[in-house]
């Protein structure tokens, strides 16, 4: 991205809303600014009208403030609770219908391939747990299977929060939600396993309670799609407004769920994406 | 790549070079349409009778005609892969047939409601219970209000010319919708007949997404709410006014489009005799079974035309009006069970008792001429019954 293209016309500031001059103003593109800078700079997501509490949306602000490359980044996004935040994101972002992300995703990240053939433009996947291991998983895996160059990530709230409360793929065993009266009869699904053995290179599983690390496994599942392969990285982002928890108990909640062994962070990372990322992590640590 | 091909202006390929005749089948059209059109990238998936024109552009592609194709998972999943490489700024193409465009349906209001300029062809089938593989285009009628322009080729010449001309209307930045370009399956997928041909080493000028009237999905323009949330996230009445004048500006793109079918089409419909007062309207190969009964009933010595209906959306309203002015009679045989073509023409005239949907054929059989000539008869009587 030229960032020129942004610049306000002379003579029309007065008009544009204060939200896009601090953009143009203090903007992250090609600084190379990370978790550590936030509130250093205007962030990608502007305010947004999710719950308060929400995992998803502390979740959201960390994931673009990891981008490597925001500048030249477009995001696919598909239905759920974060495309409502979607709108107020300061990038190219797609959200067509729901469940198809990946295969939006596989054809936009060829096409930019064919027009900028010198140029990194990186293709990531947002979406929720029902869109990416329910409704989409075939278009999930069969991008995987295809080894496209595109990061996945998934915003693992363990439930269909915007329509209501029902069980997804990934809600704990026993849970009574909507559409589980009786409990949910099978267990959460195995997603980084799945995506391991579907051939992503790298694959990670993490919660906003620890944000460098999860700036960093953004950072390196992007990286490796670039270069090696698909990507995978699962977010656990609990909602408070369905588990009926206080929006405070967010991160709290986290923290218990890990300790009574619900919720562990993972990677799992091929020996080619090791050898790349241990390259460009050293190269940086020379500079 | 074969021959190295020189990127031209369209009425040069279209209309100045000169054209040869080959021998070739629907699918093999497909292929020479896609040859010459500067498609970056297609997907593709199998299904009967589609099957073969897509294998023919992937040796399009193993020539290097064309920057990429794959094989998908599925049709719901092309033609969201489609869409996202159309947001990207590509120009692309796939196909698909019945069941699959059934499997797809959910993307076809999405493409044009995005505005992007898809060329999709179907090969239109039957589509399950009971299930057949044959020629039946029930899967138009399901169509019909996706905001696409619809274009039904009688014969593999038009579907050719279609299908290059599709592109160039599709991109006219004051329409930017999808075009599908229809086809009953096998009678003209799996037909050979003569076709004439610009010459191969010529190509349309690449698509250029600058010219698109909604911004493509790269990061070269400034970040602003271009999906379909501020559309669809609020529950006020800005939001639903900005969603309707949204759907309204697709279905007024889709109207601006007339005057590009009629510079590249020749216009929205033909008419054959056009002082008749017995009308045969079809589109597809229904057109040419009309014309062989249109022969035997102008020999009987009955006053018959023949209305050859090639662009289905827009709708040709105020030309079938014209053409039907005086008519008592207007017979449209038709392959599917719907009679979606018979209730459109209803829709569009005045006295439309003067309107009779069928002979109707689907399961997979042709439409004798026969039928069709009983089907005026029988309607003539009726009519002189009344009187």
């Amino acid at each position: 991205m030229n960032k020129s293209i942004f610049k306000i016309t002379p003579c029309f500031e007065d008009i544009m809303p204060d939200e896009y001059k601090e953009l143009v103003e203090s903007d992250p593109f090609g600084k190379g600014l990370g978790v550590s800078q936030l509130g250093t700079y205007k962030e990608l997501l502007e305010e947004h009208p999710l719950c308060a509490g929400c995992g998803l949306a502390l979740s959201l602000r960390l994931i673009l403030a990891s981008l490597p490359n925001p500048e030249d980044t477009v995001i696919v996004g598909s239905t759920g609770c974060s495309a409502l935040a979607f709108p107020q994101v300061a990038l190219h972002n797609i959200h067509s219908v729901f469940g198809n992300q990946n295969a939006v995703a596989s054809g936009l990240k060829r096409a930019l391939k064919l027009r900028f053939p010198d140029k990194v433009k990186d293709v990531v996947v947002i979406a929720g747990d029902g869109a990416t291991a329910d409704i989409g998983l075939d278009m999930v895996m069969q991008s995987w299977f295809r080894c496209e160059n595109i990061t996945t990530i998934m915003l693992d709230n363990e439930a269909y929060a915007n329509t209501g409360g029902q069980e997804s793929g990934m809600s704990p065993q026993g849970t009574v939600l909507n559409m589980a009266p009786k409990g949910k009869k099978f267990p959460k699904i195995s997603m980084p396993e799945i995506a391991r053995e579907s051939g992503c290179a790298y694959v990670a599983a993490i919660s906003p309670a620890q944000p460098k690390r999860l700036e960093k496994m953004v950072r390196r599942a992007i990286l490796t799609a670039r270069e090696v392969g698909p990507s995978y990285v699962q977010i656990f982002s609990p909602c408070p407004t369905n588990y009926k928890f206080k929006p405070q108990e967010m991160v709290a909640r986290i923290k218990q769920r890990e300790k009574e062994g619900f919720f562990k962070s993972k990677e799992y990372i091929t020996t080619e994406a090791q050898e790349y990322l241990a390259g460009l992590e050293e190269g940086k640590k020379d500079e | 790549m074969d021959r190295v091909q020189r990127p031209v202006e369209a009425s040069q390929l279209l209309f100045e070079s000169e054209r040869a005749p080959a021998f070739i089948t629907g699918s093999e059209a497909v292929m020479e349409a896609i040859k010459r059109a500067n498609v970056d990238m297609a997907i593709a998936y199998p299904i009967t009778p589609q099957s073969e024109s897509m294998h023919l552009i992937g040796d399009l592609y193993a020539k290097g005609y064309l920057k990429d194709y794959y094989r998908a998972e599925n049709e719901f999943a092309v033609m969201a892969a489609i869409h996202g490489a159309s947001l990207g700024g590509g120009r692309v193409f796939t196909a698909t047939s019945g069941p699959g465009t059934l499997r797809a349906m959910e993307m076809f209001p999405v493409w044009a409601g995005s505005r992007q300029p898809i060329v999709c062809a179907f090969m239109c089938r039957g589509v399950s219970l009971p299930p057949s593989i044959q020629p039946e285009n029930i899967e138009m009628g399901m169509l019909l209000d996706t905001g696409m322009l619809m274009l039904h080729a009688e014969n593999v010449q038009d579907f050719f010319d279609m299908l290059l001309k599709a592109y160039l209307i599709a991109e006219k930045p004051d329409v930017h919708l999808p075009v599908g370009v229809f086809v009953d399956g096998f009678f003209v997928t799996h037909t050979r007949e003569t076709v004439m041909l610009p010459p191969d080493d010529l190509k349309l000028l690449p698509y250029d997404p600058e010219n698109s009237p909604v911004p493509v999905f790269d990061m070269e323009t400034p970040p602003m709410r271009i999906t379909r949330d501020p559309l669809l996230n609020k529950s006020n009445f800005i939001s639903y006014a900005a969603n309707a004048s949204w759907h309204q500006e697709v279905l007024a793109a889709a109207e601006r489009a007339r005057k590009h079918l009629a510079q590249y089409l020749g216009g929205l419909l033909e008419v054959e005799n056009p002082n008749a007062k017995i009308f045969i309207a079809a589109s597809g190969t229904a057109v040419s079974q009309g014309r062989e009964a249109l022969k035997d009933l102008l020999d009987a010595g009955l006053d018959v035309g023949l209305i050859k209906i090639k662009s289905i959306r827009p709708f040709p309203v105020n030309e079938l009006q014209e053409a039907t002015k005086n008519a008592e009679l207007i017979v449209v045989p038709e392959f599917n069970a719907g009679g979606w073509l018979a209730k459109e023409i209803k829709a569009t005239l005045n006295e439309n008792n003067r309107v009779v949907a069928g002979p109707r054929v689907f399961g997979g059989m042709t439409i004798p001429k026969e039928l069709i000539i009983s089907e005026i008869h029988n309607a003539l009587n009726r009519q002189n019954q009344r009187l």
